[in-house]
């Protein structure tokens, strides 16, 4: 299997503070890598270093398309995007006020190009570009169930359509990987099931591979194909869920030791 | 509950009693060297603001309870809401206001129209500042600087070079553009409160840089004589040449309503709401934020520096005093009072802003009271503007089967 991001040995200060200390992890081809750790771990740093919001102090961060690598220190976060990398957010961050079509059919702004001039003009090629974006757009709010509702605005929707629609839109990217960030987080059991269904289909669908960082246990044993496991800024364990369920460092760093006096 | 209401309308009004009292009861008779007590202003100021807090209590109470503070009966709801959708009213409407438009410095006096011709100009500063404003959610308080240069580059073209109205349009935009991007470029990445202060110092620098460089602008005193635009060259009067203004300005207020219109729902215009929505999300979803923003800068002082060059060639007087931070204020509050992005909230508003003082001049002593009362109220009561912005239908690929479906059908 091609790997698709790798990151070699990045590590991120802020200060003094080792908030991410070389951490190498690799996404291959058609694969969901999960990334796990207690709170403050440095998971959303590395997020964060890896999607642009942060410069790495140190290492490196590949991403494979085609046969082109690109390396993606110091990249803008809309040049990534651009690149082939989309994610969502901790906390949701759709646009509120903006309708759940056009909230898919400004992830298809890096894909598309008409301008300022374009607009005023509205000549054949742009009103074209345009219905191809809205087509695809709505396409995508099919395959996350949402098509129905294309017309409501954003804010209105329940907090696990809102979780979808937010993959939509990174969807509408085209990223050949998409990095979600606590996908589950605060939803119920039915609603998780939901969505790593949902995470697996996208992912045959359109050929993708996936980064999380996930808290659900469940949900992270079951979906992931390997499993990274980060403590204080390092990675602690490397693994399929099956030897990471084992791995006694891991064990500890979540149950914590025994202390015995 | 009703005497706690009294109660607190009555602590308001004596409150407010004892606040304007050095203001309203005092009043120093300087001949004799006497004070005049006016009780009676004092008392008259009380009684009156007892009764309006007892309103605003009332109102406030019915909005607690999520009712209306006006119950229309059902039936004149009904039609209201269902007006905007007849066609006849959607395309009737504006026909009919354009028309009016139209025929109307046909009818009224040269001073009507003048009023008009102002208020149409504010139309379209208004409608070009909320493309930054109302669009991309970037609080700029010094839009009057580009419109200063707009004027500016007009007065100063015609005074040393003989340039005309028709060289000096163009002209007029390129410049408040290149003062645009003069603003734009350094002060791209700040946000909010940071680039709103930004931006008023560069309104002030403008305003100062024109009063300080006598030399070339006139300083205080302004460029004066500028010529009104020519129309291939005819003489005309007074009157003719106002009237031939304000077909100008109505043709360009509707050129700036096309391309506003039209940008707010193009790709660039979805990128620019998103943005005012969540500048990180819209960043991470691979819009170049910088470039976005910079061209709505762009535009938006371009069109102000179309609107200052038409007024220059209106006024034919300009002086800085014109550009002040009011002015850009007065912008400010037209976009919001409007509705953040809405056309027709925006220009409703620009209208009313101008033309309600210019006929309240009965009431002139109190017109900015009033003015400021009527944007303390709608603040308070409808926060998101007379219009709250209008959505884009959008033609979704299900509804196209079912049309040429029908079509089969038909056929």
């Amino acid at each position: 299997m091609n790997p698709v991001l790798e990151v070699r040995g990045l590590s991120r200060f802020f200060g003094g503070l080792k908030a991410v200390s070389d951490v190498s992890l690799t996404v291959h081809e058609h694969e969901i890598v999960a990334l796990i750790g207690p709170n403050g771990a440095g998971k959303t740093t590395f997020f964060n270093c890896v999607t642009g919001i942060y410069t790495p102090s140190t290492g490196d961060v590949l991403l494979h398309t085609g046969d082109k690598t690109t390396r993606l220190n110091g990249k803008k976060p809309h040049q990534i995007t651009a690149l082939g990398m989309a994610r969502t957010f901790q906390n949701i961050r759709l646009f509120p006020g903006m309708t759940v079509l056009e909230n898919v059919m400004l992830g298809r702004h890096c894909r598309t190009k008409a301008g300022v001039l374009g607009a005023l003009l509205r000549n054949a090629a742009t009103r074209h570009e345009e219905q191809n974006t809205i087509d695809r757009a709505y396409e995508l709010l099919r395959s996350v169930n949402l098509h129905n509702a294309y017309a409501s605005t954003a804010k209105n929707l329940p907090y696990g359509a809102q979780r979808r629609l937010e993959i939509a839109r990174a969807l509408a990217t085209d990223p050949s990987v998409l990095l979600l960030d606590e996908p589950a987080a605060g939803m119920n059991p039915f609603e998780t099931r939901e969505l790593e269904n949902l995470v697996k289909d996208i992912r045959k669908k359109y050929n993708l591979c996936v980064l999380l960082i996930e808290h659900d246990m469940n949900m992270v044993m079951s979906m992931s194909d390997r499993i990274y496991v980060m403590e204080h800024g390092s990675c602690i364990a490397e693994g399929t869920p099956e030897q990471i369920r084992h791995n006694p460092k891991v064990i500890k760093a979540y149950l914590g030791e025994e202390s015995d006096a | 509950m009703f005497k706690q209401r009294l109660l607190k309308a009555a602590l308001a009004s004596v409150w407010f009693m004892v606040l304007t009292f050095p203001l309203m009861g005092i009043q120093l008779n300087r001949v004799d060297n006497v004070v005049n007590w006016r009780f009676d202003r004092t008392a008259m100021m009380g009684v009156g603001i007892f009764v309006l807090a007892m309103l605003w209590n009332w109102c406030f109470e019915r909005r607690a309870l999520g009712l209306p503070i006006i119950k229309l009966p059902d039936k004149v709801i009904n039609t209201a809401y269902c007006l905007p959708a007849r066609p006849l009213f959607r395309r009737g409407l504006p026909a009919a206001i354009l028309l009016g438009m139209l025929l109307m410095p046909l009818v009224s006096s040269i001073y009507q129209t003048n009023i008009m011709i102002s208020a149409l100009l504010y139309v379209m500063l208004a409608l070009g500042l909320n493309i930054v404003v109302g669009l991309a959610g970037q609080l700029v308080l010094g839009y009057a600087a580009f419109y200063a240069v707009g004027a500016y580059t007009y007065g100063i073209l015609y005074e040393y070079f003989g340039l005309t109205f028709w060289v000096c349009l163009p002209l007029g935009g390129l410049a408040a553009v290149l003062a645009g991007l003069l603003l734009g470029l350094p002060v791209l990445g700040l946000r909010g409160d940071y680039l709103a202060i930004v931006t008023l110092g560069f309104g002030e620098i403008v305003r100062l840089l024109l009063l300080s460089q006598a030399d070339i602008t006139g300083g205080p005193a302004g460029i004066s004589n500028i010529p009104r635009p020519g129309f291939f060259g005819m003489e005309m009067s007074l009157d003719q040449v106002t009237t031939y203004i304000y077909y100008l300005v109505l043709g360009a207020v509707l050129l700036t309503i096309m391309v506003i219109s039209r940008l707010k729902n193009s790709r660039v215009g979805l990128a620019l709401q998103a943005l005012r929505e969540d500048e990180i999300a819209c960043e991470a979803m691979g819009v170049n934020t910088t470039r976005v923003k910079l061209s709505a800068f762009v535009l938006c002082s371009c069109w102000a520096g179309f609107a200052g060059v038409i007024f220059a060639a209106k006024t034919t007087y300009i002086n800085p005093a014109s550009f002040t931070f009011m002015e850009s204020a007065m912008i400010l509050s037209m976009v919001v009072l409007g509705g953040m992005g809405s056309i027709t909230g925006v220009v409703i508003a620009a209208m009313l802003l101008i033309l309600a003082p210019e006929y309240l001049r009965a009431f002139s002593e109190y017109r900015m009271l009033l003015f400021g009362a009527i944007m303390v109220l709608m603040m308070i009561f409808r926060p998101q503007g007379i219009v709250s912005s209008e959505r884009r239908q959008y033609r979704i690929p299900s509804d196209r089967q079912n049309v040429t479906d029908n079509k089969e059908l038909s056929a």
